[in-house]
């Protein structure tokens, strides 16, 4: 099954924004490609013995050392005369990439490895159940930042990852989406053709986590980039070179309306109207910052 | 050839001439010489490898594990603090079944900070899969290292080496030390081959999950591997020595045992004290002898038990504890002899943390202390007055 380097049979969830990301970032990278992969969903699901989903040679070995660890493959690569021949492409969770996973990485930038760091970011600590990560937005009601009566979920703004890539001067540094598969497949391949360390941040939104319709994942996706809360860019060399244009920009609640995450903001309260508001303020920012309106 | 060398400058040889694909190191006293030399071979073109400064001893850990995976042979070095960041990763590399070579530059662990030798770090890391040398002398640890990587990659072991040598006690003392000739090295370690490793040309998958019915076997086989090295060790002890012309010890290495009637068992460069001690008491008629633990992972305990079972009292010197408990190797001698039909009187004595002295007195005091009844904790060299200073406060 050459076609498909991740093999049917594994165990994500119906409608997982993850496995729709994992399987377009492989298959676009072909073969020739080696796997790191961080511990999380995508690892669990794909490599319980003695099943395994993938065609391509892969790796797991921990949570945090996972730009490391590719790291160190590249440099075997290097004294073997096979970094011509062979890609890395290293990847993790929100948690594992923002968290815990971020020094290793950020040695694996600074050093200018030939790896590509993929994050799929499904906001949240979802292998272990829900737990918030420093990616978990605003007001995410999550098991550990629940909503209640003295909580509005999540009190915190997410990293910017992409600008902690950017400052590290790496030749190529974007953000993606599952809801937009074509333009992933185009950013991949970018990535691929430049020599160095390249990170992709791909949105991958999460029924279990999130609590929406498994159906409506991928339009999620685009709706967490129409509504500008996540802004689709690409960095090089540490300069912002291009973002994904809007025709027009929609009010967050389309996009936080369908997600249970976020329910406790649509109460009738001044506190959610607030919540709200301030989100509305983030989608507001990025459009202006990023100049997301086309025209 | 005699060289005039820094012990982690001897290390740092030996290691070149193992000719690894991928170093990785992170500093930390006393282990930095070893790695600043390497980094000196690669920068003058003496040494063919990828030399990789990492930010984190985590992350030096991980890029070998990485290195190995791909099918290139890879080193690294730490001490203390280090290690402990490591022993995650070591772990894992130990569970992969990756042939590491490391040196652990033996250092305490803080609190309070100490960067002084005993065996605190390697003791820490006793249970994690590795096999454990512990080395006396400089020659001892060029020796062990060629012989490490050898043991190491053997397709029928495969589990990382540490070979342990004292901070500073080692790493940092100078010694005429023999470093082989680049063929005779070449002809005793064979190139790096790996039979599972990641390949586009056979993909595999490596580090999966392995729930309750599989688990269990992974571990078993480790212990089984872990049995079977002492087979492995002592063949390759005879290559070892048939190839650079000098004996070495892998177990453990007997000092006047024939006769004795009390014997301090100790690792690592304290040895080297014990038998100048044995010496002098043996001298003035005193039927004593020495026992120098090498490998203490695998424990060869069938060969420890053959040796000391006719020795009526034996004392155990560890320079490591575990706290509320015990000198870790004190528990393993005693368990050693547990229920056996011949028993030595085994007591346990802690010794040198933090780099605090073990003198010649101290270890006559142990011979001494044998007489009278078994200890099993007892730390020498302590400084009462402090002691009493502490207490007063308390």
């Amino acid at each position: 099954m050459q076609d498909r380097l991740i093999a049917p049979g594994h165990a994500m969830c119906a409608g997982c924004g993850q496995s729709i990301a994992a399987r377009i970032v492989v298959d676009t990278a072909g073969p020739d490609t080696i796997v790191v992969n961080a511990t999380g969903c995508l690892e669990v699901s794909t490599s319980l013995f003695p099943t395994s989903s993938w065609e391509v040679p892969w790796i797991h070995s921990l949570f945090e050392n996972t730009a490391a660890v590719a790291a160190g493959i590249e440099a075997a690569l290097k004294s073997q005369g096979k970094q011509e021949e062979v890609k890395v492409i290293a990847q993790a969770g929100d948690g594992g990439t923002a968290d815990i996973g971020l020094q290793a990485l950020s040695g694996m930038w600074e050093r200018g490895h030939d790896v590509l760091y993929v994050c799929y970011d499904n906001a949240a600590y979802m292998n272990t159940g829900v737990q918030r990560s420093s990616l978990t937005p605003y007001g995410a009601s999550t098991t550990t930042s629940p909503a209640g009566s003295h909580s509005m979920g999540n009190p915190f703004r997410e990293k910017d990852m992409l600008k902690i890539a950017a400052a590290h001067h790496i030749p190529y540094a974007a953000s993606a989406s599952a809801g937009y598969p074509r333009d992933l497949r185009r950013k991949i391949k970018k990535a691929l053709s430049i020599k160095g360390p390249k990170y992709l941040h791909v949105l991958v939104p999460c029924p279990l986590g999130w609590r929406h319709e498994t159906r409506l994942s991928v339009k999620l996706g685009q709706l967490a980039v129409k509504t500008g809360l996540f802004p689709m860019v690409e960095y090089e060399y540490g300069e912002l070179t291009s973002s994904h244009k809007l025709k027009e920009v929609l009010n967050v609640e389309e996009y936080l309306k369908p997600q249970g995450r976020f329910a406790h903001l649509f109460e009738d309260s001044a506190e959610s109207r607030q919540h709200l508001k301030r989100i509305q303020d983030l989608s507001d920012y990025n459009v202006k910052y990023y100049g997301l309106l086309k025209g | 050839m005699k060289h005039f060398l820094e012990g982690s400058i001897a290390v740092a040889e030996a290691v070149k001439l193992c000719r690894p694909g991928v170093i990785s190191a992170y500093p930390i006293t006393p282990q930095t010489h070893i790695v600043e030399k390497l980094a000196d071979f690669v920068a003058n073109g003496e040494l063919n490898t990828e030399f990789l400064n990492v930010e984190s001893e985590h992350s030096a850990a991980s890029v070998v594990l990485g290195s190995l995976a791909a099918g290139v042979r890879s080193y690294t070095a730490s001490s203390s603090q280090g290690l402990l960041l490591m022993s995650e990763v070591l772990y894992n590399i130990a569970g992969l079944r990756l042939p590491l070579v490391i040196t652990c530059a033996n250092r305490a662990i803080s609190a309070p900070l100490s960067i002084w030798n005993d065996q605190q770090d390697s003791e820490a890391l006793r249970d994690a899969g590795l096999i454990q040398l512990y080395v006396e002398s400089i020659q001892e640890a060029v020796d062990y290292h060629l012989y490490a990587f050898r043991l190491a990659e053997d397709p029928r072991v495969l589990l990382p080496v540490m070979v342990c040598m004292d901070g500073f006690v080692l790493t940092h003392a100078y010694e005429a030390v023999d470093i082989p000739q680049q063929e005779n090295v070449d002809a005793f370690l064979p190139e790096f081959k790996l039979q599972e490793k990641l390949d586009t040309k056979e993909p595999i998958s490596m580090g999966v999950v392995a729930d309750a019915r599989f688990y269990m076997e992974t571990r078993y086989a480790i212990q089984e591997t872990m049995r079977e090295a002492q087979i492995i060790m002592k063949e390759m002890k005879h290559e070892f020595e048939k190839v650079f012309e000098r004996e070495i010890y892998v177990f453990f290495e007997p000092y006047c045992l024939e006769d004795a009637e009390k014997v301090i068992i100790s690792r690592g460069s304290v040895a080297g004290t014990v038998k100048d001690v044995v010496d002098e008491m043996r001298k003035e008629g005193k039927k004593v002898g020495a026992l120098k633990l090498i490998s203490y992972r695998p424990f060869p305990a069938e060969k420890l038990y053959e040796a000391l079972k006719g020795v009526p009292e034996v004392a155990v010197l560890d320079r490591a504890i575990s706290l509320g408990g015990f000198g870790p190797m004190y528990t393993e001698f005693k368990a050693l002899f547990q229920g056996k039909e011949k028993s030595p009187k085994v007591s346990g004595f802690i010794g040198g943390l933090g780099q605090r002295d073990i003198t010649k007195d101290n270890i006559r005091e142990i011979y001494e202390k044998l007489e009278g009844n078994e200890v099993s904790c007892h730390f020498l060299n302590l400084n009462q007055e402090y002691l009493m200073q502490a207490r007063r406060y308390t």
